[in-house]
């Protein structure tokens, strides 16, 4: 019986970012690793429908792919001689076969470190991570972040020529260097799993399987980085946000607010997971990395079994380390709301209106809608109508461009558009749930 | 998507006799390559049916059974959630697993809610257009 093609993407999703690791650590050369991988792939679609899937398929993968990786090297050596008029081997030429036997068990985090390699801008780093250990192909890279796919495609290539040409080591760091390059790593997988969880751009609201993606990443990296407190701390905030996924999303693909959302379609799977995670990260180190504290915040929401429930204060606790440590503008936001749930809308409002003047928030239409938020709750409606409308004219996203129309026109009406007084909004009193927000700098 | 893998019971699982330190080995080594792949989500093993109890369900009356129950081959003995990209893959992690004896291991998908980028029906897609373009409409000066 044939095995089926579905068969045979299975097992290259479960073995290709560990084969082309151990490949890039034998021949050094990140481009040709791939090539070596895709040639071992082709040959299995050859002969796996009929002689069934091998027991250990990455095994015969690497070996497929180390027979390509030797003939190669031996063609070249001969031309070599030929040229040189000698039959006497090159210098330089790895020896293949002894490489390859050498299973340093790392290679799934060398491709790791290399596709988020801090030499590549963010953007370079997500869209070769998602190609290289998302397995993703440039068409749904391109569809993942709204890009034209020759974008992509360059961007991925111009990524490995960069780090080509920068001749980059791959070996796997260690101590200090390890846990810094991890930094850039988890700074990548938290942008590939926001664009999921908020989509910046776009008419789909969410997309899940970009959040999917990222956190089998994070769950990989939290197992081999068992120490690592910020690694789980970003753990725990996205699988703390995961669980709200099915919430977010109304039935006609409309985003739900935090405050809104009928909690009881929160994901207590991912919700145990992400309280979990946290519990590690706080034990493992104090005082609370960023990742930890947002995530700790997205715990407090989790905890809370309704909204009425939520322990603001213990929020606006969190938000004021979060603000030290970060400094970020958009954090001090977040927490203005904090404050107006803990403390009175004219608190946070005040907290608001310092921030008015910020050149990091000046086109960030979460700014507006927050204050069009909090006016509305204080009943200044007109003044709320103006800031809710600019907040819509600012906003890239289109659901979230309808909401803040919607809301602002309701200004208007005889009766509140059912978001002043308590039942107030998510946190950023916007469809982008808060905590997702508060590190990173306004969307660009 | 997640699914669920079910691992039937038998006569040894019902008596409560624990598997072979060799397989017991061999087992935890596989659910920490799941781990470590980070597609585990879940899992435990199950009690024999001697600890069970049902509740029969007839109008408003609730009957309480003790186990055991004599079925063994449709008791489950244990349960893994993945998370996978397709039930393809949830396959070849199966195969993987150290199971013997002819021994049958079901996975099933979990039902997931709609991902409206994929699954817009005709109606929703239209709504889309038509909220677009109302967007596109009130954002002019």
């Amino acid at each position: 019986m044939g095995t089926a093609r579905s068969a045979i993407e299975a097992v290259w999703r479960i073995e290709s970012a560990r084969l082309i690791g151990g490949l890039v650590r034998i021949v050094h050369d990140l481009a040709l690793a791939e090539d070596l991988a895709q040639e071992a792939l082709l040959a299995a679609m050859e002969h796996w429908p009929s002689t069934g899937i091998p027991e250990n398929p990455g095994a015969w993968l690497m070996t497929t792919a180390r027979n390509r990786a030797v003939d190669q090297a031996r063609r070249r050596q001969m031309q070599a001689g030929l040229a040189l008029g000698s039959s006497e081997p090159s210098p330089g030429i790895p020896d293949l076969a002894a490489a390859i036997d050498e299973d340093l068990g790392d290679d799934l985090l060398r491709l790791i470190l290399i596709a988020c390699h801090p030499l590549l801008s963010t953007e370079a780093r997500a869209a070769l991570t998602l190609r290289l250990l998302g397995g993703l192909t440039t068409a749904e890279i391109a569809r993942a972040f709204l890009a034209p796919e020759p974008t992509i495609a360059q961007r991925i290539a111009r990524a490995k020529r960069t780090l080509a040409e920068a001749r980059v080591p791959f070996e796997v760091p260690r101590g200090a260097e390890l846990s810094a390059r991890l930094s850039s790593v988890l700074k990548v997988l938290y942008l590939v799993f926001n664009e999921g969880y908020s989509a910046t751009k776009g008419n789909r609201w969410t997309r899940p399987e970009l959040c999917e993606e990222a956190l089998r990443l994070g769950r990989i990296l939290a197992e081999r980085f068992p120490q690592e407190a910020e690694v789980h701390g970003l753990l725990a905030l996205m699988e703390l946000q995961a669980s709200r996924l099915r919430a977010r999303v109304g039935p006609s693909g409309e985003p739900v607010l935090l405050l809104d959302q009928d909690r009881s379609r929160w994901d207590q799977l991912l919700v145990h997971r992400g309280l979990a995670a946290l519990a590690r990260a706080e034990a493992l180190c104090q005082p609370l990395g960023p990742y930890t504290l947002q995530a700790a915040i997205a715990g407090a929401h989790s905890r809370a079994r309704t909204a009425a429930e939520t322990d603001w204060p213990r929020i606006v606790a969190l938000y004021d380390a979060l603000a030290q440590l970060t400094g970020s503008p958009v954090v001090e936001l977040n927490r203005a709301v904090a404050v107006s749930f803990a403390f009175g809308a004219a608190a946070g409002l005040e907290l608001v209106d310092a921030l008015a003047d910020e050149p990091a928030l000046a086109s960030y239409h979460l700014l507006p809608s927050v204050r069009g938020d909090l006016l509305l709750r204080l009943g200044r409606r007109g003044e709320a109508r103006l800031e809710l409308e600019r907040a819509a004219s600012l906003a890239q996203n289109a659901w979230e461009k309808a909401l803040l129309l919607g809301r602002a026109r309701a200004c208007l009406g005889a009766t509140s558009p059912g978001r002043t007084g308590e039942s107030g909004g998510d946190a950023a009193a916007a469809p982008s749930s808060t905590p997702g927000l508060a590190s990173e700098p306004p969307p660009r | 998507m997640r699914v669920m893998v079910f691992v039937p019971g038998d006569q040894n699982s019902e008596a409560g006799k624990m598997p072979s330190q060799e397989l017991i080995a061999k087992m935890m080594k596989f659910n920490e390559e799941l781990v470590k792949a980070g597609v585990m989500l879940a899992g435990d093993g199950l009690t024999p049916t001697s600890k069970a109890r049902r509740v029969r369900f007839s109008g408003s009356h609730r009957a309480v059974i003790d186990g055991p129950f004599a079925e063994s081959k449709e008791i489950v003995a244990g349960y893994w959630i993945w998370q996978v990209q397709s039930i393809d893959e949830a396959v070849e992690w199966l195969k993987r697993a150290p199971f013997d004896d002819g021994i049958e291991v079901t996975i099933r998908p979990v039902f997931e809610p709609e991902d409206f980028g994929r699954e817009l029906t005709p109606e929703l897609r239209q709504k889309e257009a038509r909220l677009r373009a109302e967007v596109e409409r009130r954002s002019k000066p």
